[in-house]
């Protein structure tokens, strides 16, 4: 095993010595590895931290925007103009340079001023509020695309309103909601690379820190990027595409 | 608040006024059902049937008069929907089951939440509902691998897993092609020879004059008219009736 890993390095060694373009660093020298790694595992946290929170978020901000009352449904409605409107680099850096000055700080050892939100919490926050926006929409499509008989029949049998949202509504708005949804938390995957602005030490920042100290790694470590990316998103793709199926339900929908 | 008898009608409406918005769609209307009775309603389309027997069970709320099931009175501000839900049970024209729900987990659904009864009992019954609606062998298919007649038939047995005292039906044959009208009516009538309090609109006078103690004719959001199928057919007097009756017969 050792002696594979050996033989690899020395491969990529002796390619960077005769294609000074193609210095793929990170194959052989363990300091840049780590590097990488560490920058792919950080995006996946990102990521999936992401998916979860836009998704949470998605879900109440849909319920809330059939709420009976006028001031939730309008607090809803502003904040979805608000983060579907602007760019989502401009929220990141809203966030953190803005709000991040207002938010308490704690000091761990007396002497460093620590502020209770990092810069990783900012982009998740920011990030999630972003793709969020998007979902309460998508999921508020597929709330309406429940008939509203479907609903009166769940009521006539005695349902709470609160049942009849989590048993019947949901479940079936889900399914109407899933080919969007998929589209969004996609471009929310993708959308992590931002948080390069704030110096998270995601895939990107950690990408552009080697090939600013190695310029010779410039074209690998971009291609692994894009390799990287192709991955990801494409893990999650087929996710998706097996929940969907897994959703499906006999002689229904398409 | 009076306890209700046996004595007294099941459902009780009395002048009732329903507008939606500007638009008065019923006009004063009354009628009261004794327990056990098999009530028609007809009438043009339009005339408000469907919004009358939607205010026995409050899915429309009413402007003006008393509507009261079982002593149950759905003007009280402080009304008890669920009590009044597990009395009152509704079949519409279009079915509406759940459609990512088997056929016996539709009917399983709101004794399990609403009732809370113990998942294998409710299995039980919903097992012997199937068979009462002649549909055993399709325990497991899901509503969109049934024909219309197979999916009404599921609603009736859903609305029956809570058992009601009295069943409403919305023109519950009328999205149906004619062979499979008669598969949903005989379930129909034999829940009126069981005894249950059914309150129908329907379209098929062959139906109501066989199954029905009683015909109510509305137009335009009043009760022009009403019998026995005796002497309903038969003798009507209001020249609306028998307009409609000369068109539909
Ligand atoms: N939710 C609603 N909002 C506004 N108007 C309504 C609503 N529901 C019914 N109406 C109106 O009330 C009147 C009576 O409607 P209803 O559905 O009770 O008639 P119907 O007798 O059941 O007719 P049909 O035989 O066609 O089913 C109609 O003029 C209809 O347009
Ligand atoms: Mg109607």
């Amino acid at each position: 095993m050792r002696d594979t890993m050996d033989l690899i390095a020395d491969f990529f060694r002796e390619l960077a010595a005769d294609y000074p373009r193609w210095n793929f660093i990170w194959m052989y020298e363990p300091l840049q590895q780590g590097k990488v790694l560490s920058g792919i595992w950080m995006t996946i946290k990102l990521s999936i931290a992401c998916l979860i929170l836009s998704m949470i978020i998605g879900v109440l901000g849909a319920f809330a925007q059939g709420s009976r009352n006028v001031i939730l449904r309008s607090i809803v409605q502003g904040y979805i103009q608000f983060f579907r409107n602007t760019p989502p680099y401009v929220q990141l850096l809203f966030f953190y340079f803005a709000l991040g000055q207002f938010t308490p700080t704690y000091s761990p050892d007396g002497w460093l001023e620590m502020p209770i939100i990092s810069n990783v919490g900012w982009a998740i926050i920011s990030l999630s509020f972003f793709a969020g926006a998007f979902n309460v929409e998508i999921f508020r499509a597929g709330i309406e695309a429940v008939p509203e008989s479907t609903r009166e029949a769940s009521e006539s049998l005695g349902f709470s309103r609160g049942q009849t949202y989590r048993y019947v509504v949901l479940p079936l708005a889900l399914r109407v909601s899933l080919p969007a949804l998929n589209n969004n938390l996609v471009n929310l995957v993708k959308t992590t690379t931002q948080a390069f602005g704030i110096a998270v030490p995601e895939l990107l920042y950690q990408s552009v820190t080697i090939w600013n100290d190695y310029p010779s790694a410039l074209y690998p470590t971009m291609l692994l990027v894009f390799v990287v990316y192709i991955v990801l998103v494409g893990l999650l793709v087929m996710s998706m595409n097996r929940w969907e199926s897994s959703m499906r339900i006999p002689g229904y929908g398409s | 608040m009076t306890e209700w008898t046996e004595k007294d009608p099941i459902v009780s409406i009395q002048d009732v006024h329903k507008y939606f918005g500007d638009l008065q769609v019923l006009k004063g209307v009354s009628l009261d059902v004794m327990k056990g009775e098999v009530v028609c309603i007809i009438g043009p389309s339009g005339s408000g049937k469907s919004t009358l027997i939607r205010c026995v069970n409050a899915l429309n709320d009413i402007q003006g008069g008393t509507i009261k099931v079982r002593g149950i009175d759905l003007t009280d501000p402080n009304l008890d929907m669920l009590a009044l839900r597990k009395r009152v049970g509704m079949v519409f024209q279009q079915y509406n089951l759940f459609p990512h729900k088997t056929a016996i987990e539709n009917i399983m659904m709101a004794p399990m939440l609403v009732l809370k009864e113990n998942e294998d009992e409710v299995r039980k019954l919903a097992r012997e509902l199937m068979r009462k609606v002649r549909l055993e062998d399709k325990e497991d298919a899901y509503p969109g691998e049934l024909s219309g007649g197979q999916q009404q038939r599921v609603a009736i047995a859903r609305s029956l897993a809570m058992s009601p005292d009295v069943m409403l039906f919305d023109e519950v044959t009328a999205a149906l092609d004619p062979e499979t009208v008669k598969e949903v009516l005989v379930t129909i009538k034999d829940l009126a020879q069981d005894g249950m309090t059914c309150i129908l609109v329907t379209h098929e006078m062959g139906f109501a004059r066989e199954v029905a103690d009683h015909i109510y004719f509305t137009d335009h959001g009043v009760i022009v008219e009403h019998g026995p199928p005796s002497t309903f057919f038969s003798k009507a007097k209001d020249p609306r009736t028998k307009e409609f009756l000369s068109q539909i017969l």
